[in-house]
């Protein structure tokens, strides 16, 4: 009879697992979506430069950690997420920017204003270098491993609880 | 007459495509071949800035960059798999409108299925344990009384033998 009874626990048991399920996916962002590119190989491009600047290219990704900043003028997040972005440039974190469909010269106004994080910058006046990337919507930020691998992808702007529980964490284990 | 009208109104707007797509004409291509299968890879792939639209439907900046993407490589003679392939090494599975059969997705795709045959199943069996046994008086009569049960009542209504209902 004990089993039985037992045996009239199974869909209770599996009507909560499937509540906690849901009830976890409900928690999360459905607009963060995983890279495809998690792990790969950061895809081959070349970008011509902001007017007196280097352009960037996937070879520039090669041999130290980096960040990989996708960020434009016209993105009012980007000028949220900017400050964090100086502050790790100040620390000496090498960020190289994609300047997603954005006129060079308001481009520059935007860096002449805020400030300049970036080594390098990349301008990607079509977006096809953002596609090649998986980018869907700006700012997003990619962890760049010293073999050239991308391996985090942060979509949206970085805030400070980002930087102290996912960024900072990942950039630490990738250094050492 | 006027009925007639309003029902041959009511038709018309029944059965005209609600609202044409997000494709505009300066992306149309000129062979209509192509551009027909350029248009079903668009309702494939999902928008991925709005997330419940195709490329096809959304007038987001991204999906009219992908609509021209598919179409450029349709011109340069990509087969469909081929583009859909391009864009899931760059999205990932997430953007095509319809999961692909795979271990990760069979829970998806088959779960259901298992769901329904696992309760249909349950449901049998305990419609079938339900039934009473054979040894019962009828399909679905009392059991008759016991000799001990039959004695009892004997004494409880004073000597006088307990009427038997068979």
């Amino acid at each position: 009879m004990t089993m039985r009874r037992l045996l009239y626990l199974i869909p209770v048991i599996v009507f909560g697992a499937v509540g906690i399920g849901l009830a976890v996916g409900l928690t999360r962002d459905p607009g963060t979506l995983p890279s495809a590119l998690l792990d790969r190989p950061v895809p081959a491009f070349e970008l011509p430069a902001l007017e007196g600047r280097d352009g960037l290219s996937s070879e520039d990704l090669k041999g130290r950690v980096s960040l990989v900043n996708v960020f434009a003028s016209w993105c009012v997040p980007c000028r949220v997420e900017h400050p964090v972005l100086m502050r790790l440039a100040e620390e000496g974190v090498p960020i190289f920017g994609i300047n997603y469909k954005d006129p060079p010269d308001q481009a520059k106004a935007w860096l002449a204003e805020l400030g300049d994080p970036f080594e390098k910058i990349g301008a990607d006046r079509n977006g096809r270098v953002g596609i090649e990337w998986g980018v869907y919507g700006v700012p997003e930020t990619f962890v760049v491993d010293a073999e050239g691998r991308i391996r985090h992808r942060h979509v949206g702007p970085i805030q400070a609880r980002d930087l102290e529980r996912t960024l900072l964490p990942i950039l630490a284990e990738l250094r050492s | 007459m006027r009925s007639w009208l309003g029902a041959t109104l009511l038709a018309a707007c029944l059965l005209t495509p609600a609202a044409q797509a997000a494709t505009s004409p300066d992306e149309i291509l000129a062979d209509p071949v192509l551009e027909e299968r350029a248009r079903a890879l668009s309702r494939q792939l999902r928008c991925l800035v709005c997330q419940n639209q195709s490329i096809d439907d959304s007038d987001a900046e991204l999906a009219r960059d992908l609509r021209q993407l598919v179409r450029e490589r349709l011109l340069a003679g990509d087969s469909d798999a081929e583009i859909i392939a391009f864009l899931t090494a760059r999205y990932g599975d997430f953007v095509l409108l319809k999961p692909p059969v795979k271990p990760a997705t069979w829970g998806l795709w088959f779960g259901p299925l298992a769901a329904l045959l696992i309760a249909g199943g349950g449901i049998v069996v305990f419609l079938r344990r339900r039934r009473p046994p054979e040894s019962a008086s009828g399909p679905l009569g009392p059991e008759p009384l016991s000799p001990e049960e039959r004695a009892r009542l004997e004494a409880l209504i004073g000597g006088a033998p307990a009427p038997d209902r068979r």
